[in-house]
């Protein structure tokens, strides 16, 4: 049971919001002291173990000078400028845009996209902008659904989007895992079965950005009839 | 012996660290200047010359990096790049071509993982067999890079100048996954799995092979939800129920065991207001008058994702 220590450190150090990184050294040492390892002998199983998996960051880095390239001529405006095209209608088809691009591009190793980066300035007034040109000015209330909604696109896209492309630190860190305990993986087989899950989480986005724009509507609508009372 | 393996590699992702912190070094006005140098230099050294150091001297420069990221030392970039009338006007005359270069890196990597793989001259494979698709996604890398030059006729400084500000912005977070597989190495050592697998038997009759499933897939959207991070919840759930009840118990298939449990991590994460970056960062950059509205918009994609993962697992694991 003692053993079972380094996961109560993650789960204490996380709830803290102590660095993450540490917290995982620590538990990582508590751990091995526990075992009965010597703080060394620790190191040194930590050091192997940090080595042999330098896999896991290295396409993230290999691919850092290319994106950075990218983004720099323009490919993020570009990617806007598509979305923009595109997007006629409504609030809710503009956030299943964005999730639908934002799966393919992660699935692609592109990381475009992000609440700082993307949601703030580009999706939200997109989407705010299509639902205030057919309801008119909408209420605080409104507001905060369609950015939430916006927000959820983000991280529903990121999420089932990148066990598709096996350059990504999570399937790489997988791949390490069972290699760790002698159990051949093979990192397609693994990307192959991110897609039904993808597929899946597309489908639901749809649902709820259709539920989106209904509720919008009726939102709309009541505060239409509200204004209209003396 | 092959012509490509991850060595060469290594080296090159090392330099670029090894750029960082010189770049940050010379930057007299940067706040954190010396700090973030050392991260990156540290960094930079365990992937050029890692191979070459006794393993508990490379556990002592983590010590180091760790401490350093922890400190404040680790993140943000105050690199030079273009501003954005300039990447308009870019995007405007580059048009889709902007894409293809990014397209190359899964394509290289699909076609050498599938044909160059096999290629042999004089008994030397062309890449590492044990790491092909890595060796050849960053070949792949290499190659659109060429190609993303000649494009945007730029320089390689230029490239290696925004793979540093990357590489700053990302800062920490970057090896995170990297400290996480260590980790889970070292808990299986530890004999971590075999307790959780031990108290998982006594409480449920995992000697049905369905029940390992539904016990592994919400295992890990549970471990997530407290720990806020599903990745340091693989380590925990697949070596304590993953591996030992589904994969070496009842022969279930590794690859759908850690897809369909990685994803049903990802569930958790959509759920806890522990993942602070992914929900309660945005409901304040949002400005959002309550706090858990991204929960509250994920909840219902997360328990029908859940259920759909948990499923398709038990259809699929003992099957393919």
């Amino acid at each position: 049971m003692i053993v079972l220590v380094g996961i109560a450190i993650i789960v204490a150090g996380f709830a803290l919001r102590l660095n993450t990184l540490l917290v995982v050294l620590v538990s990582g040492i508590a751990t091995g002291l526990v075992s009965g390892m010597s703080f060394n002998d620790v190191m040194a199983e930590f050091g192997r173990l940090f080595l042999t998996n330098r896999f896991v960051t290295l396409p993230a880095v290999m691919m850092l000078p290319l994106v950075g390239l990218l983004e720099r001529h323009g490919l993020r405006e570009r990617a806007e400028a598509l979305i923009r095209q595109w997007a006629s209608a409504t609030a809710g088809r503009v956030i299943l845009l964005y999730t639908g691009v934002r799966q393919v591009a992660i699935a692609l190793g592109i990381n475009v996209g992000g609440h700082v980066s993307a949601v703030r300035p580009l999706l939200v007034p997109l989407a705010e902008g299509a639902a205030r040109a057919s309801h008119g000015i909408l209420r605080k209330s409104t507001v905060d659904r369609i950015r939430a909604h916006a927000a959820a696109a983000e991280n529903v896209g990121n999420f089932f989007g990148e066990d598709i492309f096996i350059a990504v630190g999570s399937i790489l860190l997988m791949k390490g895992f069972f290699e760790g305990v002698k159990i051949p993986v093979n990192v397609w087989a693994i990307a192959f079965w991110g897609i039904p899950t993808a597929v899946a989480a597309f489908l639901l986005m749809g649902w709820r950005t259709r539920a989106l724009d209904r509720e919008i509507a009726r939102e709309a609508a009541a505060a239409a009839e509200e204004d209209q009372q003396p | 012996m092959s012509f490509l393996d991850l060595g060469e590699f290594y080296v090159l992702a090392g330099a670029l660290m090894v750029a960082t912190a010189v770049r940050v070094g010379l930057d007299a006005g940067h706040p954190r200047r010396w700090g973030l140098a050392s991260f990156w230099a540290l960094l930079g050294v365990t992937f050029v010359f890692g191979s070459h150091f006794p393993p508990a001297v490379v556990g002592y420069l983590v010590l180091g990096i760790a401490v350093l990221a922890a400190t404040g030392n680790a993140q943000g970039s105050r690199e030079a790049t273009t501003g954005p009338a300039e990447r308009v006007a870019s995007a405007a005359r580059l048009g889709n071509r902007l894409f293809w270069p990014a397209v190359l890196v899964p394509a290289t990597a699909l076609v050498g993982s599938l044909f160059l793989g096999q290629v042999r001259w004089r008994g030397h494979f062309l890449a590492d067999p044990a790491n092909r698709s890595v060796i050849f996604v960053c070949a792949g890398s290499l190659i659109a890079l060429a190609t993303a030059l000649r494009l945007t006729r730029s320089s390689l400084g230029t490239a290696v100048g925004e793979g540093s500000r990357l590489l700053q912005t990302v800062g920490w977070a970057l090896i995170l996954p990297q400290a996480l597989a260590a980790l889970g190495g070292l808990f299986a050592q530890a004999g971590v799995g075999m307790v959780v697998a031990g108290l998982v038997e006594r409480a449920l009759p995992t000697q049905h092979a369905p029940v390992a499933v539904a016990a592994y897939c919400l295992g890990m959207f549970l471990f997530t939800l407290c720990m806020g991070n599903a990745f340091a919840a693989f380590a925990v759930v697949t070596g304590g129920i993953g591996v030992p009840l589904i994969v070496q118990a009842h022969g279930g298939n590794p690859a759908i065991v850690a897809a369909l449990g990685m994803l049903s991590g990802f569930c958790g994460t959509l759920l806890t207001p522990m993942a602070a970056n992914f929900n309660l960062v945005p409901a304040m950059l949002l400005e959002l008058d309550d706090k858990n509205a991204v929960i509250k918009a994920q909840a219902p994609i997360a328990v029908a994702l859940l259920a759909f993962n948990l499923l398709l697992m038990e259809f699929c694991v003992y099957r393919f």
